[in-house]
């Protein structure tokens, strides 16, 4: 029963991979990606790695993909032109292809030979000892008490890492100037709450500047006046 | 199975990945074939931690998928900005740096 699941998990997790890496359309990619990861969730329950399943579905598969797609629908409106682009003439995209290709099955022979070929007895049996339990290998309980109290430190340089990351994300994506000029003059300060915006400048003396409340104020006393004047200008 | 196949699935998704990132042009797909190659690392961690009975690789493969979600993070923040400058999509014809 387990041998049938590893293969179709296995079968999923190649062919996933072989979408990812062929499919012209970066959306298709993505979704590819996804079965990728779940039948991958597959071979870590297998492994009796339950809580890092666990967290490969919610949060790779789930929110990493969901970023994905979104930049995907943000940037990818030109999504069949890049394809068109690709399959341009006079690229040099068939040579780098194959030598892509050879370096890659160069690659995996190479590490076929170093993690099957070498002497580790250990590599063609089935894994240490396994004794079900509320804490036994590979659930929450076992990989909590790892992770605060032998790797305290990564755990803590990792969510570090995290923040950093999610800062430098912000500060790449936002919008810089000259790009977002409706934004311009929209900017607010906190003085502006208690002092009308123009105070002490020219705008103030001449008083042609309004604040939004008070144009709309004198605009609906001129709509109100406005009907007077003109029906008065029509009797004359 | 013997730990033996999942060594092997490993290794032919780290292939693949190497593959795709040498050879698509579009910087989301390489940042996907980059996933693909991390992910390959994780099974053989998880692999090789079943195989001794030691949390160790276990934890490896989570902090691995920390330094993914931030390079996922990073790198399409870059897109995005490359987005916004009005330039190519494309890692051939991405080849100034000034912004």
């Amino acid at each position: 029963m387990s041998s049938v699941l590893f293969f179709i998990a296995a079968i999923g997790v190649i062919s996933g991979a072989i979408g990812v890496v062929m499919l012209r359309n970066p959306f298709y990619c993505v979704l590819s990606l996804v079965a990728h990861l779940i039948s991958l969730a597959v071979l870590f329950l297998l492994l009796r790695a339950e809580f890092v399943a666990a967290v490969q579905v919610v949060v790779y598969a789930g929110a990493v993909m969901v970023l994905y797609v979104f930049v995907v629908a943000y940037v990818g409106e030109e999504g069949d032109s890049i394809g068109e682009r690709l399959r341009a003439p006079g690229r040099v995209g068939s040579g780098l292809r194959l030598g892509g290709a050879i370096v890659g099955a160069a690659l995996l022979v190479e590490l076929l030979i170093a993690l099957l070929g070498t002497g580790l007895e250990a590599t063609s049996g089935y894994g240490a000892g396994y004794v079900p339990g509320p804490q036994a290998y590979g659930t929450p309980a076992y990989i909590g008490k790892l992770l605060l109290t032998r790797f305290l430190l990564s755990f803590e340089l990792a969510s570090f890492l995290l923040l950093i990351a999610a800062v430098g994300g912000v500060v790449l994506a936002r919008r810089r100037g000259g790009i977002g000029e409706a934004d311009e003059h929209q900017t607010f300060a906190p003085l502006d709450l208690v002092r009308p915006r123009e105070t002490g400048t020219t705008v103030e003396s001449v008083g042609t500047f309004l604040p939004h409340g008070q144009v709309r104020a004198a605009r609906s006393e001129q709509a109100e006046q406005s009907p007077v004047e003109t029906g008065a200008g029509r009797s004359t | 199975m013997s730990i033996a196949w999942y060594l092997a699935v490993s290794a032919i998704v780290f292939s693949l990945g190497a593959v795709g990132v040498m050879t698509r042009r579009n910087p989301l797909v390489v940042l996907l074939c980059l996933e693909l190659m991390l992910n390959g690392g994780n099974l053989a961690l998880i692999a090789f931690s079943r195989m001794w009975g030691n949390g160790d690789g276990q934890i490896l493969a989570i902090v691995v998928m920390t330094v993914a979600a931030c390079e996922v993070c990073i790198g399409l923040g870059m897109i995005v900005a490359i987005y916004r400058q009005r330039l190519p999509i494309d890692v051939d014809e991405l080849r100034e740096l000034q912004g």
